[in-house]
């Protein structure tokens, strides 16, 4: 087990390498970096002078030796944003609260999606079952932004149940949180679904039921803990997902003050630095979150064998 | 000596099938897997259920438990268990029943058994449902019933997983399942197809030990008629759905009365004699979405005449304990 | 683009997650005489919400298309003197069917130029990732080897990156508009065809009867054209179809944030959250409007690969049928 960690963290390392090598490609070659950082207004001579001051004035092989020095001694720069403050300082102010809402939104994506995947594989083809189905689908076919938007109207500005903006968790975390577990509750409960179709037609539910076993140990025991793995794997995309992209758009409709609304808000203040150190990050977080994944089918299916 | 010298179970009759009919709704059509089947097993007897694929066996065994699922259903006939019905208002009847009193083996030991539980799980969850044993105590009932089905080191095994064992193995894991709460019927879907020849040999030996010992009924389903030759007390020939005889092993053997039975017979090849060429039986068994109106084997059976094509011959008793479904039966010929 | 990466690649991730365990066990990728056309329309005809789908999608390209000729005005024109006019139900005028917003541009105008905007970038995208997620699946699935764990490897690092911030960088970077969200979205969105791709090619490549044509002496583009090809055609529509859906939404998501397509291009996504800063306690229709407008469209969307997913695959038609067929059925008589 020890070997196979040490190999999936190798492989992150090979991604996370990918990632900041394109970063650095993009940001270096494809953009002007200094151009996004200052004003338009900025005259060439401010802007030559800010290169020769980061460095971006130097050929790129040199620039890139001196970038990865110095993110192994994890020095990403300062925010302009955030004055005077480490980029990656920045960064870890501010992820917690984005924790937090993945956290909470993925907890009610699970306690919805699992009991609606089982109740319509239960009777496949019945008009439960599809009227759920089609349900899953509106779900991931509304956009977030849009969903939050909604939400936003019905439950802030005209019943006012909730807030926006940062807050205690009860009043600011429970509508972006709903608002980031529906596209999710629609996948899952699509996974779930065809997982637990897919189960109750093995032979091994049936031989169950023909043992006598009440229907609620058949499907609890045996079906649900088989369908536990595919469900792993799509739910682990989810909260990479998640990360990786979903909670800039909650954040920003909803005024929540974590990582993904720092981003916007770094690029809408050309804040180079900070958002160089929110992507790195980010790809941090997914590679863990992919190796977790991984390791979690070990604990569910013994057939397993991680070598 | 076989168990087929013995003079069959005269106990009680515990299970009846009564006209059973099993359809599977399809997109071609229904198909008629199971047409009016009745049959019955006493105590202690052993019935030995024959057909080839298709036949209608292994519908017929899972019916008996209400294990027919969609698209298929029972719809028409009964199947009664000591006098109880497992198919009209059965769910309480059938939760009683079904791993207590009645047992089932399946054909494929490969997928029968859950992969993520150990294989002593498996056994003792039969164990805690119906005998309400402790957990200690069902784990310990559990390494014995392995030790009775001759699996060896059975408390190391017992802790196993279905993929660390072999298919002889699986297999005999799961007649002890079968037999934990000691049933009186055991209910074998060809339980030996899916292994080696000489696993096949042991699992029946073992199976007629067991029904030794604890005087279990069984309901053995297959299509290996050696294999009903060494085990069973009767035989029910099935084809196309329907039966088309049933009687005393040996005496059906020795006189055959349906001219499928014959076909039957004298396709299998024999050990003991030089053949050239293999016999089969001309033709193909019938669509069962469209049977046809009289005998489903009149297209193939040399005897067959015009009533034959238009009517389906009834399940008639001719001789002591034998039943036969034709017109022109082969007794009638002698 | 794994940040508004959706059923699409989580299918058919899934879908191949099974297909490895089962180990060719389970379906090969064969068109078994399951489609033809007309038999594929009738499919349609009996699936209601497919249909509708299809109807409505036909209908929106259609208007998107025609839309210079069909939108009351440029909807980009419009003066603040005609500010904040209702719709024509509630006492509106017909020039204005669908009301104007606080700076005077016309609704119904802008959902129709949207509409195009959307539309077309969705195409493109699929169009050029998918190009390029083809030929790099079949170079990989057809040379094997190194070069099949070089290239999959790529993949597999580029999966993992963080699409929609990576994406977001760029744009900052390089400026939005429809060539560059264009180019974006398929950067980040070639590797699902890459791999769907390659298992094809890979179960074909299996076959006896391809052994047997290279060693007659085919070219390798003759087996890929005449094996590997017709067999890519069924899972391809599915997959292009999901990738649309998802397309579609990713292009929104980036306009809200103000980091997609820029005014004076129209787009939903930026519709919405302009209204959204401007009317969230006023006029809640305007942001209503495009919201249901592009829900509606990703929804027929997905609606319709889900259709397709099932027509063209045999066994799922099977399933549906006995499904639906004895769904009155359920459990009679036969105990639980």
């Amino acid at each position: 087990m020890g070997r196979y960690i040490a190999r999936r963290l190798g492989q992150g390392l090979i991604v996370i390498a990918g990632v900041t090598v394109f970063v650095f490609v993009v940001t270096r070659m494809v953009g002007d970096p200094v151009k996004f950082m200052l004003p338009l207004s900025a005259t060439v001579e401010q802007r030559d002078a800010r290169r020769a001051e980061l460095g971006f004035d130097r050929p790129i092989p040199e620039q890139f030796v001196d970038f990865v020095g110095d993110l192994g001694r994890l020095d990403l720069g300062d925010s302009t944003y955030v004055r005077n403050t480490p980029a990656l300082e920045v960064v870890f102010d501010y992820l917690p609260r984005t924790f937090q809402l993945v956290a909470l939104g993925m907890v009610v994506a699970v306690v919805c999606a699992v009991p609606l995947g089982v109740f319509a594989a239960r009777r496949p083809g019945s008009v439960a079952d599809r009227t759920l189905t089609t349900l899953s689908l509106v779900g991931l076919s509304v956009p977030q932004f849009f969903v939050g938007f909604v939400l936003l109207i019905l439950f802030t500005v005209r019943l006012q149940w909730f807030e926006s903006g940062p807050g205690p968790w009860t009043k600011n975390l429970v509508l972006p949180a709903i608002c980031l577990a529906l596209p999710a509750i629609g996948r899952l409960a699509m996974v779930v679904r065809s997982a637990m179709i897919d189960e109750l037609n093995t032979q091994y539910v049936k031989v169950a039921k023909a043992k006598g076993l009440s229907q609620t140990r058949v499907v609890a025991v045996h079906a649900l803990r088989n369908a536990a793995i595919p469900f792993v794997t799509l739910f682990g995309w989810e909260v990479i997902r998640a990360f990786a992209g979903y909670t800039v758009v909650v954040e920003t409709v909803f005024n929540w003050n974590g990582l993904g609304f720092m981003a916007v808000q770094a690029i809408q203040n050309n804040d180079f630095f900070l958002i160089q150190a929110i992507v790195f990050v980010v790809a941090v977080m997914v590679v863990v979150i992919s190796l977790l994944i991984d390791v979690s089918y070990k604990l569910i299916d013994p057939r397993v064998k991680l070598s | 000596m076989s168990l087929a010298d013995a003079s069959p179970g005269t106990g009680e009759t515990l299970l009846e099938v009564d006209g059973l009919e099993v359809q599977f709704f399809t997109r071609r059509g229904q198909v008629r897997a199971v047409n009016d089947v009745s049959f019955s097993i006493a105590a202690g007897e052993t019935l030995g259920l024959v057909g080839e694929s298709g036949s209608g066996k292994s519908v017929t065994a899972q019916a008996l438990l209400g294990l027919i699922e969609l698209p298929g259903r029972i719809t028409a006939g009964d199947v009664r268990w000591k006098g109880e019905s497992l198919v009209h208002d059965a769910a309480a009847t059938l939760d009683r029943v079904r791993g207590r009193e009645i047992a089932m083996v399946f054909q494929d030991p490969m997928t029968s058994l859950n992969p993520l539980f150990s294989v002593g799980a498996q056994i003792a969850e039969v164990l805690r449902r119906h005998l309400k044993l402790s957990r200690k105590a069902a784990r310990e009932r559990a390494v014995e019933l392995l030790d009775l089905v001759g699996i060896a080191n059975p408390s190391q095994r017992a802790g196993q997983h279905p993929h660390e064992m072999s298919g002889g193995m699986r297999q005999r894991v799961l007649i002890a399942m079968a037999l934990a709460c000691e049933p009186q019927l055991l209910v074998a879907d060809e339980p030996t197809t899916a292994l080696d020849v000489t696993i096949q040999a042991q699992i029946l030996d073992l199976v007629a030990d067991l029904q030794d010992r604890l005087g279990l009924a069984v309901l053995l389903i297959t299509h290996d008629l050696g294999v009903v030759a060494g085990l069973c007390d009767r035989v029910a020939v099935m084809y196309a759905g329907r039966l088309m005889e049933v009687g005393a092993v040996d005496a059906l053997f020795a006189e055959p009365g349906h001219p499928y039975t014959v076909g039957l017979l004298q396709s299998t090849p024999r050990v003991d004699e030089v053949t050239e060429r293999l016999v089969s039986i001309d033709g193909a068994p019938p669509d069962l979405v469209r049977p046809p109106d009289g005998c489903p084997f009149a297209a193939r059976c040399p005897l067959a005449h015009d009533t034959c094509t238009h009517d389906m011959p009834p399940l008639e008793a001719h001789e002591e304990g034998r039943e036969v479904a034709c017109w022109s039966p082969f007794a009638a010929h002698v | 683009m794994s940040a508004t990466d959706e059923h699409t690649a989580s299918q058919h991730e899934e879908d191949e997650a099974t297909e490895a365990e089962d180990a060719l066990f389970g379906r090969p990728f064969e068109l078994s005489g399951a489609s033809t056309p007309r038999g594929l329309l009738g499919d349609l005809a009996r699936d209601k919400l497919g249909m509708v789908s299809l109807v409505f999608l036909v209908l929106l390209a259609l208007a998107a298309i025609f839309a210079p000729w069909l939108a009351p005005e440029d909807p980009n024109g419009g003066d603040l003197s005609n500010a904040l006019q209702s719709p024509v139900w509630h006492g509106g005028e017909w020039s204005h069917p669908l009301g104007t917003d606080w700076q005077g541009y016309d609704v119904l105008s802008r959902l129709l130029y949207g509409a195009r905007t959307s539309l077309f970038i969705g195409v493109a995208v699929v169009a050029v990732a998918g190009s390029f997620g083809i030929l790099i699946g079949l170079i990989s699935g057809y040379k094997g080897g190194r070069v099949d764990r070089w290239l999959m490897g790529w993949v597999d690092v580029q999966v993992s990156f963080p699409g929609l911030l990576l994406a977001m960088l760029l744009i900052a970077l390089v400026g939005g508009s429809v060539l560059s969200v264009t180019v974006i979205l398929a950067i980040n969105g070639w590797m699902v065809y890459a791999r769907m791709t390659r298992g094809v090619a890979l179960t074909v490549k299996e076959r006896p009867f391809v052994e047997a044509a290279e060693m007659v002496g085919c070219k390798p583009r003759r087996v890929v054209l005449t094996h590997i090809l017709p067999n890519l055609t069924s899972p391809l529509a599915t997959l292009a179809v999901l990738e649309f859906a998802r397309i579609i939404l990713a292009e929104a998501a980036l306009s809200f944030l103000g980091l997609g397509v820029q005014h004076p291009t129209v787009t939903w996504g930026l519709d919405i959250a302009r209204a959204g800063d401007h009317e969230l306690f006023g006029n809640q229709w305007l942001i209503v409007y495009p919201g249901i407008l592009l829900s509606l469209t990703v929804l027929a969307v997905n609606l319709l690969s889900s259709w397709l997913r099932v027509a063209l695959d045999p066994q799922e038609r099977e399933k549906k049928f006995a499904a639906t067929a004895t769904a009155g059925a359920e459990g009679a008589g036969t105990g639980v």
